[in-house]
């Protein structure tokens, strides 16, 4: 019998406010220290009360938008209780009863994913385990950072259709600023049953909890449908709704621990903070302030003399063409600016390991500056690059520091000419005798002695002049 | 003399109740759970009269988080900041009415109690418990005096998201003439008082008669429902806001746990009284999955009905006459009955409670009125006051 998969996916992604839900402190981004960002109101101390931030109800509005949704004019924060220490109040402010958003829907490949609704809720602190001492820390820095669960409708049916939705929302949301979605601040929550093909009851649920990367999103998928479809035909267990965790390095899910009872979060409505009402105006201010989609930027870059292929890399991802804007506006040559961030700048991260574009726009901007001016080489260039992704250093400075200046003179490359020819005599011996490939190694030896200066084309004719002699 | 927990300042004119913070000066709200807690900030009310120029005197116990008058794990000193206002060693106090205690002290000691309508007053910085009522009022020798003190605390607080804005627009010294005012008495609420309390209210209702008000004998419906209602609500959120006190980050810590959880039980188990854990558990109840619609949602829908039936009484009357407690003495009784108890005498102070509505104690008698007219009770508690002296 053929199995259908039966997905549907809470989204659990932080907002880029300036500060947390219900009061003043900075988020966590700020912390350097554990509990670096706290105040008497996120901690949890008796006294404070709780203060809505209206910035992330505009970012969860604007995410309601960009998905389709109905927005809800009058939405309320109920209180969600669970005892936990690294969750101070002991209660959770949440949107239980009328969430900010519902009713929306995404467009994956072909199918439209429906979103069943997007409600803001603080996150809760994080615990760290101290092994040498035996004890729990808590770090508060987290608690009370607001978030938007984005809860879709069980719609998606491969594993494929939920990461291409993922890798949309992830773009969708860097783009209208509403979350950075960096390492970890998405996460995902895995609801997946199977059914025979062409039947309509839900099968029995499992949920996989608190994940982040896609890969392993995708790997826990697969596994759980072979988990499904084996207790199904050969009995090799007996399916129950329960929560589970994906292992990393086993590779496979576990069952989380299950209390005794099932949890109760005698959820109800937050006497202290007042309904709010997203009245016309409002809402129209937040109409307004939304950005061009990625496709609209895509479009534009293509009329900017990009090649749509990478346009559309430079589109799908916000600090790519964050980067490009920058480095656009600041008066270089976009054909340009696209091959250096395309090219050398990913080479750089994955050179380096790192998802961040590491660099001042500022300083990629002098760097093709120079280069497109011909003042120093594009090889120079990259090293230049190099210097700044690693150590951030000035770019005039470490020109200078290295000698970088393509503008060098005949005189001075013919003397690096004939010194590499006298280094070499075994290259040149093969060269002589026919192997035009040996000029490949006097070449190179000559571009070291002019430390990466100097026109190649030039330096590549007097070369093949001086060795024809 | 009455005692304070903590002294602050032997000269000090004004009293704190110990639900209310003072920056740097313990805060137990009459619980061994917070017995070593010492808060960084103050109440915006107390930040305000520092800024009038009022000193603190110090901190007045309370039952176990003002559930009620008295509780078996704070000092068993019910009415100390009555006492203290009584004896005249204090100008005011300030206290949190929760559930009614200090409109009850009030009554007891003889003194003037002022609950002012719900928003009026900040609630930051008071050791929450029922945030949808609780309310932070003055005890005074008289209402004048209350009044004064009540018109500095009040005003919009933006650090209060339920602070109402036309807080700033109330005239608390209103010298509003008792003559041709209808003043309805409860008939239930009279008829559930003993004997010298039902002499106060005929006192007052023949001083408002012989003032040329108007006293009409009314029925209030559902009082019981009313009462049951803003239990259910009270409860519920007293035990989501006592749930932060679990030993983990300050207050009391059992020293008998081997996880986290018998650090959760054993710490609140050490650390309550009988009373709270009655309310905490109730509270838990009404919550629960299966409950809420029959329970906290229906005690929501109450509310709203309550807050209908009285607004259309003060349509037709200026104010309410009622006892703000069954007796005019206190008596102690088994801490196994607190909670009946406090649920019986909660009668008489739920229909301000639950509605948020403003409510003066003075002259043994309680005045209930409509939002924003505390004014007007306190010049109806001031023709109280003028025929007792």
């Amino acid at each position: 019998m053929k199995y259908e998969l039966v997905i549907g996916l809470e989204t659990h992604v932080e907002l880029s406010t300036d500060s947390k839900l219900f009061c003043s402190c900075g988020g966590h981004a700020a912390a350097n220290e554990p509990n670096d960002c706290v105040c008497p109101a996120c901690s949890g101390m008796p006294g404070m009360l709780p203060v809505t931030n209206k910035h992330a109800i505009e970012l969860a509005v604007k995410a309601g938008l960009m998905l389709n949704c109905k927005i809800n004019q009058y939405t309320t924060f109920d209180k969600k209780s669970y005892y936990y220490p690294d969750l101070p109040a002991a209660y959770q402010i949440t949107q239980w009863f009328n969430p900010v958003c519902v009713e929306g829907t995404v467009e994956v490949g072909e199918r439209k994913i429906g979103i069943k609704q997007i409600h803001i809720e603080e996150d809760a602190g994080k615990l760290v385990h101290d092994d040498a001492t035996n004890t729990s820390l808590v770090d508060y820095n987290r608690t009370s950072v607001p978030l938007i669960e984005i809860v879709s409708k069980p719609d998606f049916r491969s594993s494929d259709e939920v990461i291409t939705y993922l890798k949309k929302l992830k773009s969708a949301l860097q783009f209208a600023g509403i979350s950075e979605c960096e390492e970890g601040a998405m996460r995902c929550d895995v609801n997946i049953s199977v059914r025979p093909e062409g039947t309509d009851k839900l099968g029995v649920r499992s949920e996989i909890k608190n994940m982040s990367s896609f890969a392993e999103i995708k790997d826990a998928i697969e596994f759980e449908k072979v988990r499904h479809v084996d207790a199904i035909e050969r009995r090799t267990e007996m399916l129950v709704q329960e929560t589970r965790r994906w292992d990393e390095v086993k590779r496979r899910t576990f069952p989380m621990r299950n209390k005794e009872t099932a949890a109760d979060y005698r959820y109800f409505p937050d006497p202290n903070l007042m309904p709010i009402i997203i009245d016309d105006e409002w809402l129209a201010e937040i109409k307004a302030s939304m950005p061009a989609t990625a496709e609209e930027k895509g479009q534009k870059y293509v009329a900017m003399g990009i090649a749509s292929k990478e346009a559309a890399v430079l589109a799908s991802d916000a600090k790519l063409c964050g980067m490009f804007d920058e480095v656009v506006a600041m008066g270089r040559e976009p054909r340009s600016v696209a091959s250096w961030i395309l090219t050398e700048c990913m080479s750089r991260m994955r050179y380096l390991g790192i998802e961040t574009l590491n660099i001042a726009p500022q300083k990629l901007s002098r760097i093709i500056e120079l280069v497109d001016a011909g003042e120093i080489t594009r090889a120079a260039g990259k090293k230049v690059l190099a210097a700044v992704f690693e150590n951030d250093v000035d770019v005039d400075k470490y020109c200078d520091e290295q000698g970088f200046n393509a503008k060098v003179d005949e005189g001075a490359v013919l003397a690096a000419v004939k010194a590499a020819i006298a280094a070499n005599p075994a290259a040149v011996a093969d060269y002589k005798g026919g192997k035009e490939k040996a000029l490949g190694a006097i070449f190179g030896a000559c571009m070291r002695e002019l430390k990466g200066n100097g026109d190649p084309a030039v330096v590549r004719e007097l070369l093949t002049k001086e060795l024809n002699k | 003399m009455a005692k304070y927990i903590t002294e602050i300042n032997k000269n000090g004119n004004i009293a704190v109740d110990d639900t209310i913070l003072v920056k740097d000066i313990p805060a137990t709200a009459g619980s061994k759970m917070l017995e070593n807690f010492v808060p960084l900030f103050s109440a915006e009310a107390v930040e305000r009269v520092l800024a009038a120029g009022y000193t603190l005197s110090g901190k007045t116990a309370v039952g176990e988080f003002g559930l009620d008058l008295y509780g078996e794990t704070g000092i068993n000193d019910i009415c100390a900041a009555a006492s203290l206002v009584k004896e005249g060693s204090v100008k005011a106090a300030l206290n949190v009415d929760l559930n009614g205690a200090p409109r009850r002290a009030a009554a007891l000691e003889g003194v003037t109690f002022v609950k002012p309508t719900y928003g009026t007053v900040s609630r930051y910085g008071i050791i929450a418990a029922a945030c949808s009522g609780e309310q932070i009022g003055v005890t005074a020798k008289n209402a004048a005096t209350a009044a004064e003190v009540l018109a500095v605390i009040a005003g919009y607080d933006e650090k209060d998201g339920t602070s109402l804005k036309d807080a700033n627009n109330i005239d608390y010294n209103s010298e509003a003439p008792a003559k041709g005012m209808k003043i309805a008495l409860v008939r239930e609420l009279y008829a559930a008082a003993d004997a010298a309390v039902k002499a106060k209210i005929d006192a007052a209702a023949a001083t408002y008669k012989a003032a040329g008000a108007e006293i009409e004998e009314i029925s209030l419906q559902n009082l019981a429902e009313i009462n049951t209602a803003w239990t259910i609500l009270m409860s519920a959120e007293t035990t989501n806001n006592l749930s932060r006190f679990d030993g983990v980050k300050y207050g009391y810590r059992t020293e008998k746990y081997k996880n986290i959880d018998e650090l959760y039980v054993g710490s609140r188990t050490e650390a309550f009284g009988f009373l709270t854990k009655a309310t905490i558990i109730y509270g838990s109840d009404v919550l629960s999955k299966g409950r809420y619609e029959d329970c906290y949602d229906k005690a929501l829908r109450i509310r709203r009905k309550a807050v209908e039936a009285l607004t259309e009484l003060f349509a037709k009357y200026d104010a309410l006459l009622m006892p703000a407690f069954s007796k005019a003495e206190y008596e102690f009784y088994p801490v196994e009955n607190a909670f009946s108890k406090v649920y019986e005498e909660s009668i008489f102070t739920a229909p301000a409670s639950i509605t948020g509505m403003p409510a003066v104690v003075s002259s043994g008698v309680q005045l209930v009125g409509d939002y924003f007219c505390d004014g007007k009770l306190i010049a109806l508690a001031k023709a109280l006051e003028k025929e007792e002296a």
